[in-house]
Order: C-alpha cells, then structure tokens, then sequence
C-alpha cells in the first residue's frame, strides 16, 4: 500500500495532505491509497480526509494529542511495517522533514526530501528537489523495498475527492515514551492564509523603515488583496516582525502565484525562499537593486508614495 | 562531557554556482563551514565557557578540502577534529550511520548541527542520526542552556515556537538566533594548525556509497518579464501594476 501520513492544522485538513496525495497519484505507485491520521480527537480529520483516499487509519490516542517527532515516527513506523506499505509519504512542513528521516532510519528505507516531482521508474522513484539554497533542481533516484518521500508544499496541486470516500478503521498504536518535556508553547496565531497556503504573498523588507509602517502599509495591502505577510530576515532580526513569517534560506519557503517584494534588496538568502513564486514582483527605489533581476514587474520608487497608491487601488 | 558539532562545508552564499557534465562542481568556488552549523560550533563553546566540563569535537565527512572546515571550528575554539574522508556523495540518512558510530565511539552526551544544511538543503541528518542513536533530537533550537544534565531551550516548530527540556543525551538542530558565531582571531587561527585532526576512512563504518543516487543537477534560470514601471505618478504606477498582474499574470487579486 501506499500510506500518506495526513498534516493538519487548527483542527483542519492541510492542503498539504491534497498534495501528497496528488504527488502519491503522479508516483505511478500501486496499491491502495491510505491516510493515516495521528492525534487526540481526529475524527474530523479523518472524515475531511477520507474523499480522496482509498482508506483511512485513525490513531486516535491521547499520547498524540500534540505533535512529537519520536512518537509519529514510531506510530508511522510500525503502521507502514503492518500494512506492508512500499511508499510512505509526508508533509514536507518542519515536522514533516524532522519526521520523516527518523521513519526512514526505522525502515531502513531511502528518503526523498522535499520533493517537487515525482515519477515512477521501474521499483525506482525518480525526483526532483532543489539544492543549494534552492540555485539547482537535482533530479535523484532511490530503489528499495520500501521508500520515504516528504514532499515539498505547493508543489502538487491540491487532488481531487475520488468518487467514493474510503472506509475508516481504528488502529492500535505501540508508542514510545516521549523524552522531550514541552514546557511552552507561543502559537503565532495570524488571522491571514497561511505563508505556505498563500496564493499571493506580500513582504517587506528594512526598506520599510520601521514596525508601524509595517503594518500600516505591508498588512494594509496584504490585506486588500487577501494575501499572506512575509518578511526579510533584516526585519526579523530587527524585531518588527515575528520569525514565523521570516522568508528565505532560515525561514520559510513560498512558491505563490504573486509575490510582492516591498523593500526588499533580493539577497541570495532571501531568493532561495522565494525565486520559485510564479510571479515576481518589486516595489524598490534602486533600480540596481538585485530583486529586480528576477522580477517580473517592478516598479522604481519610494514605498512610502507607491504602497499608498496601491493600497487606494485595492481598496475593497 | 563531549560535545560533537558537526560541521559541513559549503559554498559561500554568494558563490555562482557551476555545472559540469549534469553535476555541481565546486571547484573554485569559494568554500565556507555552513553558517547554520557554525551556530553549532559557537553554542558549544559557549556550553563549555558557561561552565560545562566540556570537550568540543568538531566532526566532519567528505573530500579532503573539508579539512579546511573543520580548521575554522578548531580556530574557532574546538578541541580536536575527525575528518572522514568520503569523495563520492552520500545522502544524509547514510551520512547520519557515520555520525551515530563516532558519537558511539567517542561517547558523546550532545551533539549540535545545522538544522538544514546549504548544499543539500536536507533537514533530516539531526533526525536521522538520533534515530539511529535512539535519542531524542530538538530542530530549530534558537535559544539553548545546560543545567546539570538537563538542556533547556526554545525551538520553532511549524505554529510558533516551543519551550523545551530534555536530558542528555540529545541531539540539537542550531539556526539563526541562537548567538553569534565568532571571528577566528589570529592567534587562536595559528594554534588551531597544532591541534590533533583526526583522519579516518569511510570503509570503517560499513557505509557503501549512498542510497539516494544523484542522476543529474541542473541550474534552470526561468525567464523574468523584467517589466519595469517608472514610480514618478504612485497613481499611474499603482494602476499599471495591478492590471498587469489581473490581466497578464492572471493572478486573482
Ligand atoms: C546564513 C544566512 C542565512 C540567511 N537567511 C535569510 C533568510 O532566510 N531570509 C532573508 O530574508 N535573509 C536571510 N539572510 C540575510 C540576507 O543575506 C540579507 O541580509 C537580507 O535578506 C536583507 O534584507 P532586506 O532586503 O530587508 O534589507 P536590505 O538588504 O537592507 O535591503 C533594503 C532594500 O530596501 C530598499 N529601500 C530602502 N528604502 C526604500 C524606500 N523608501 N522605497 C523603496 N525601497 C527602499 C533599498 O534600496 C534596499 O534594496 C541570511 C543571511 C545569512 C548569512
């Protein structure tokens, strides 16, 4: 079988788990299509899940109620053994990469990280990821009895619900005590798409100035046009914005149909989390400024007239 | 207590990357140690300055030039080094079978490396190899203490961030914000030239080349429309922008 381990999010299917199933079709693996949903009070889950699989196994158990590497790689781990799975397949979210490699030392299996896309070959997969700081696509290829693929988010589009939802089955799990003691948690709640979700993106960079001008004009016009906020390292280092919204190399990777770069220099840093977005687009006062040798529109000039402008037109 | 940081070598950020024969070459470009597992060397130093009975190694795997590396971390503070010298590539998940065998070896308590690195941009070697210890691994940690045998810290996870404890053994993942790696000074550059760099051979750890097979790299510029809008009228600006995006991009706005 081929077994999708499913990614939620405040109580709600990820779009993530869509695209690993779209990425488990384009493998041209056989077998039943099976989701396996891990956490405390899933139900939901499952039920969102089950239109686009063959199956759903549910591991509802009140060790899982929050995510642990150690335990979801265990409960993963062993479900993949029992249902003698060739292909597992994770989000390739932090938790997802964090994981994933634990699951593939478990059953001596190749992984396939972060992949972009997939195709069968033979009992081999072939993939293809980015590297060096996202500068190059390498294509690579592993064969064995079982393989590990995480999958790179908003690189599938989402799949499609089957015609019939698949059957749901409770399963037990053998879990591992966890040794790792939470003893605090800061959810950065943003009532914005999610970054990773985000069709259209737009950040700022220390060109903006300062925290209030930030949200004055960088939220203002993300919000005009319901996109997600992103910022530059600088700003995050800055403190005028929190790291989860953090762009680049050390933050997040982003591949939006629009992105729109207010401020921003365009160092290689940055550009491994962004140069993958379909659109480009910078608002820069130096022409020379290295965003614009990647941008498809830009325009030259001061954020502080241009943004407004902006802002004015989108007004809903 | 030992302390291993593992240490990669990568190319300078700015470094144009070139393509020979469907494969990166690095030759010529410049090579640095990865800044994500710089934040580790630098956090061990300062678990040893912070009073820990500490030894530093510096471990690191790949061709000879990595030696130059793990000359940095030794100049930088470490104690020692072990270099294994691997010419052909390996994934991380059978990189982390040589790493786990040397924490074994030396009977390591901790080890700190980045939690991706800048040539594969893998995230899974930290994970991989506390699996194969069976020890517990924290990724992203960006802020990091020691009391007794027990590390305190605070790490991002997809949501946010999370305050942690966990003891010893363990495997840390370091990024930005964890502290800032310093300088090498001359002297301690000129000194690190007398410390022991170990070098031994991959076949000792049973490893036969990687399970993740690399068939072809390539560099694909994508075309930019490079449209540039003169910003003197915002209004004008503003308007021309947006119906190019609705209307030639297509982008729901
Ligand atoms: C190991 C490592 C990892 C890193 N990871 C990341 C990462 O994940 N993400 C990241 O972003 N960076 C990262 N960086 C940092 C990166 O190298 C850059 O320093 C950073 O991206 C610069 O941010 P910036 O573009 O906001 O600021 P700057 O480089 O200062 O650029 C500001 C820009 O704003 C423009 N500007 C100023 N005023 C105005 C105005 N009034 N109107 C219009 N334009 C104006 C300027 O012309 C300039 O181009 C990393 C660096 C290292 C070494």
């Amino acid at each position: 079988m081929i077994l999708i381990v499913a990614e939620y999010s405040g109580g709600k299917l990820a779009k993530s788990t869509l695209e690993m199933v779209a990425a488990a079709h384009a493998s041209g693996r056989e077998g039943p299509l099976t989701a396996l949903v891990l956490g405390q009070g899933v139900a939901s889950i499952a039920d969102e899940v089950a239109p686009y699989v063959d199956q759903v196994l549910v591991g509802d158990d009140a060790r899982l109620a929050s995510y642990n590497p150690e335990l979801w790689a265990a409960a993963t781990a062993q479900i993949a053994s029992e249902g003698e799975a060739h292909t597992v397949f994770v989000a390739g979210s932090r938790a997802g990469r964090e994981f994933s490699a634990r699951v593939a030392v478990k059953l001596d299996a190749p992984l396939l990280e972060d992949v972009i896309s997939l195709e069968g070959a033979g009992s081999a997969l072939r993939a293809q990821r980015y590297t060096y700081l996202a500068r190059v696509t390498e294509t690579v290829e592993a064969d064995a009895p079982v393989l590990i693929v995480s999958v790179k988010p908003g690189a599938f589009p989402a799949a499609e619900p089957q015609a019939t939802a698949g059957e749901q089955y409770d399963v037990d799990l053998e879990l591992p005590a966890s040794r790792v003691r939470i003893t605090g948690k800061t959810v950065e709640k943003s009532s914005r798409v999610p970054l990773a979700e985000a069709d259209v993106v737009v950040t700022g960079g220390r060109g903006v100035g300062s925290p209030e001008r930030f949200a004055e004009l960088i939220e203002t016009l993300a919000d005009n046009i319901g996109a997600g906020v992103g910022a530059t390292r600088a700003v995050v280092d800055a403190g005028w914005r929190p790291y989860s919204e953090q762009v680049g190399q050390t933050g997040k990777t982003v591949a939006p149909q629009a992105y729109i770069a207010v401020g921003v220099s365009g160092a290689v840093q940055h550009m491994s989390g962004m140069g993958k977005s379909k659109y480009i687009v910078a608002v820069n006062k130096d022409p020379e400024a290295p965003i614009f040798k990647v941008a498809d529109y830009g325009i030259v000039g001061d954020l502080n007239v241009i943004v407004p402008a902006l802002i004015e037109a989108t007004r809903r | 207590m030992k302390i291993l940081t593992l240490v990669r070598q990568v190319p300078d950020g700015e470094a144009r990357i070139r393509i020979q024969n469907g494969a990166v070459d690095l030759e010529g470009a410049t090579l640095v140690i990865d800044g994500m597992d710089e934040y580790g060397v630098e956090e061990a130093l300062r678990l040893r300055e912070g009073g820990a009975d500490a030894e530093v190694v510096a471990v690191g795997v790949g061709p000879k030039r990595t030696e130059d590396a793990l000359r940095t971390a030794l100049a930088m503070g470490a104690d020692r080094a072990i270099h294994v010298e691997a010419d052909g590539a390996l994934d991380p998940v059978t990189l982390s079978k040589v790493i786990a065998q040397i924490a074994q070896e030396e009977g390591a308590d901790l080890i700190l490396v980045g939690s991706q690195q800048a040539d594969w941009d893998s995230q899974a070697l930290g994970p991989a190899t506390a699996e194969r210890l069976g020890w517990p691994q924290l990724t992203w940690t960006n802020q990091l203490s020691l009391e007794g045998q027990t590390l305190k810290g605070r790490h991002d996870v997809d949501e946010g961030n999370e305050s942690f404890e966990v003891d010893l053994p363990a495997v840390i993942g370091t990024q930005q914000g964890l502290n800032e790696p310093r300088y090498p000074t001359l002297p301690n550059i000129m000194k690190a030239k007398k410390k022991e760099l170990r070098k031994d051979d991959l076949g000792k750890y049973g490893v036969s080349g990687a399970r993740v097979r690399t068939v072809e790299s390539t560099i694909q510029v994508r075309q930019r429309m490079n449209k540039l809008i003169d910003g003197k009228d915002p209004q004008q600006a503003a308007s021309e922008l947006l119906n190019l995006l609705r209307n030639e991009a297509k982008v729901n706005l």
